[in-house]
């Protein structure tokens, strides 16, 4: 017997009017499945794709407008998670970026799927980074693998030093934490950038981050050296 | 709520065993939750009794059996403590997720 590593192993047991059946599949199969199917598309292309996730106001769409500010040459594409609106897709055309939004209704999170469809009727062109901007939320969206080549989670300043205690699956599956609002930290006396690394130390097994503000453009140059260093890595994979 | 989605992705596979076993009702779904998965226990069972209407689990019960964390370091084994930084502080090694994160529909009790 496989335990629970979701092997699928099945072995029917006859019973007094029925049958047992040991399944150990993994619920997550389809959508992992999807995922999978999507990264062999992403290979394909060439590009790599980043899901970007965080609270509402995390400053996700201001760390897109900051990359784009910061190097224009990037050839740097977004899709937005909304549940609601296209703000985020206009604000990140304004800032020269080649967008789409999914609007997912009272979906709070993008799947494998939703993201499959969005880009079999939307070209990110000769994009070279493709930016998931997933639904504003710190649980749901965390289970829902999209076929990404990384993780970023967008923690603001101001949301507290225990949020990463509070939402540990988000920031488990993060490969990188962009700690945001950075210029907001002398107005919050209950903030430290020490008290969030240990935070994030108790949940994430490797864990980076990444120090920015929108305002002054501080950390996107180690922010782009990041994504710099994931499209070699990707690069090689293709290869 | 995506428990509403997991709900239903564990519905489509509980059709499909029943299906391939050709039985008519599903009596008890045994499905193991790591307490770190990324879903509410209350919640999947609330989503479940929803979405479960005019399928084969109908009538099901769905028991589950809670799986608590434990994160292990892979060079020395040393199990990391609640609380405590994932990377290990003998050798270094960040820490891995050995159990409770885990969604897995583990067994069907069905009537023919
Ligand atoms: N002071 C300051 N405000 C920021 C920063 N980044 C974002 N904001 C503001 O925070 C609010 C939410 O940002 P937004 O990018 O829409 O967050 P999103 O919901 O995660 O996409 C907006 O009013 C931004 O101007 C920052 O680094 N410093
Ligand atoms: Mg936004
Ligand atoms: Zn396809
Ligand atoms: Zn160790």
């Amino acid at each position: 017997m496989c335990g629970t590593c979701g092997c699928g192993g099945e072995s029917p047991v006859p019973t007094a009017g029925g049958v047992d059946v040991e399944l150990h599949a993994r619920v997550m199969a389809h959508n992992d499945h999807a995922a999978e199917h999507n990264r062999a598309h992403f290979r394909a292309a060439g590009l790599t794709v980043i899901n970007l996730m965080g609270s509402p106001g995390a400053g996700k769409t201001a760390l897109l407008e900051a990359t784009a500010r910061a190097r224009p040459g990037l050839r740097l594409a977004a899709v937005s998670g909304d549940l609601a609106t296209d703000n985020d897709a206009d604000r990140l055309a304004k800032a020269g970026i080649r967008s789409r939004s999914i609007t997912t209704g009272t979906v709070c999170h993008l799947d494998a799927e939703m993201l499959h469809d969005a880009l079999h009727h939307w070209s990110p062109g000769d994009a070279e980074v493709l930016v998931v901007e997933n639904v504003g939320n710190l649980v749901c969206p965390a289970i829902f693998d999209l076929g990404q080549a990384a993780n970023v989670v967008c923690l603001s300043v101001t949301e507290g030093d225990d949020k990463p205690l509070k939402y540990p699956v988000m920031f488990r599956e993060a490969d990188l934490v962009v700690i945001t609002k950075a210029d907001l930290l002398p107005y919050l006396p209950g903030a430290s950038l020490e008290g969030l690394r240990a935070s994030l130390a108790q949940v994430m097994p490797d864990p980076r981050c990444i120090v920015t503000s929108a305002t002054g453009d501080e950390g996107t140059g180690e922010w782009l050296g990041w994504i710099d260093a994931l499209r070699a890595r990707t690069r090689e994979g293709e290869s | 709520m995506h428990e509403y989605s997991v709900a239903c992705a564990l519905l489509d596979q509980i059709e499909a065993a029943a299906h391939a076993h050709g039985v008519t009702a599903v009596k008890v779904v045994h499905l193991a939750l790591g307490e770190q998965c990324g879903v509410e226990a209350g919640l999947l069972g609330g989503a479940f009794e929803l979405a479960r209407a005019g399928t084969v689990a109908a009538d099901a019960e769905l028991r589950i059996r809670p799986v608590p964390v434990r994160w292990v370091c892979p060079r020395c084994g040393g199990e990391r403590p609640p609380g405590a930084p994932l990377v290990c502080p003998d050798d270094g090694a960040p820490a891995r997720l050995e159990a409770g994160g885990e969604i897995i529909l583990e067994r069907l009790e069905m009537e023919v």
